[in-house]
């Protein structure tokens, strides 16, 4: 049998059309939590899974190379960042994890509803990214 | 002119479960993994986009509301699943099942790479 390199030409080049497109949408989904169905959960486990295509079509040195990140530190910020969100409401002299929001006039956007569940929906969404990759990554070089 | 809308959008949704329905038909019938695979890759991407246009255009022509999200899926599904199909063929073949006994010709026989010992990082 004649030895050569594997070839994986085709699932390499649709990923990195794929990933984008998944990485955008869950961004989107990310956003719409608020009115309609997504949020935090959701949009995190889609990011993690366009992730996850990157780590499926190249090896586990790439993805390294390409995201430079240890993904329990980015479970950890997501942690710290909902907890401040939480502690936050104490400057204001309300309870602890009451949310508020207010509409802004923002430059592009017009009029815009900003509220301060988002921060806490960012918190959930780094949690959940970081701990499925940290999953996936553990699994996945072990020999 | 809403009657008519109806019955195009009608025309789109029965089309693509009808392609889905001989897609189906296809992998039960057709001898091997590769002909089934063929049947199924094709039928089921046609079948799907036509499905997802009917509702397009139930969206656009009905309610008025244009749905990027479903020109996105269609885009998406004609993307992936070829890729899909052609990933577990060539699993198929390179993991050493046989094709059907009627066909003539195999130009790629002796070129079999087994994945899994080549690469040492991977773990595919």
């Amino acid at each position: 049998m004649k030895k050569h390199q594997t070839n994986d030409v085709i699932l390499q080049t649709v990923t990195k059309i794929a990933s984008f497109i998944i990485l955008l949408f869950s961004f989107h989904i990310f956003f719409a939590g608020h009115n309609n169905p997504g949020g935090g959960f959701i949009g995190g486990l889609m990011t993690a899974s366009s992730f996850v295509l990157l780590l499926l079509a190249y090896d586990l040195k790439t993805v390294r190379n390409i995201l430079p990140v240890n993904f329990i530190y980015v479970a950890a910020s997501g942690l710290f960042i909902s907890l401040c969100t939480g502690i936050g409401s104490f400057v204001f002299g309300a309870q602890f994890l009451s949310h508020a929001f207010d509409y802004f006039q923002l430059p592009l956007l017009g009029k815009t509803e900003l509220a301060t569940a988002v921060l806490f929906d960012i918190g959930v969404y780094l949690v959940v990214v970081g701990v499925t990759m940290t999953i996936i990554q553990t699994i996945g070089e072990r020999e | 002119m809403i009657e008519a809308a109806k019955l195009f959008i009608a025309v789109f949704i029965l089309l693509g479960a009808l392609i889905s329905l001989a897609a189906s038909f296809g992998t039960l019938r057709l001898p091997d993994v590769y002909s089934r695979i063929h049947a199924a890759s094709k039928g089921a991407t046609l079948g799907i986009i036509s499905v997802l246009l009917g509702v397009f255009f139930y969206f656009w022509l009905l309610h008025g509301l244009i749905t990027a999200k479903v020109l996105l899926g269609i885009v998406f599904v004609f993307l992936t699943s070829p890729v899909g199909a052609h990933l577990i063929a060539r699993a198929a073949y390179n993991t050493g099942v046989k094709m059907e006994k009627k066909s003539v010709q195999d130009d790629y026989e002796g070129y079999r790479n087994f994945v899994i010992k080549k690469k040492k990082d991977s773990y595919l």
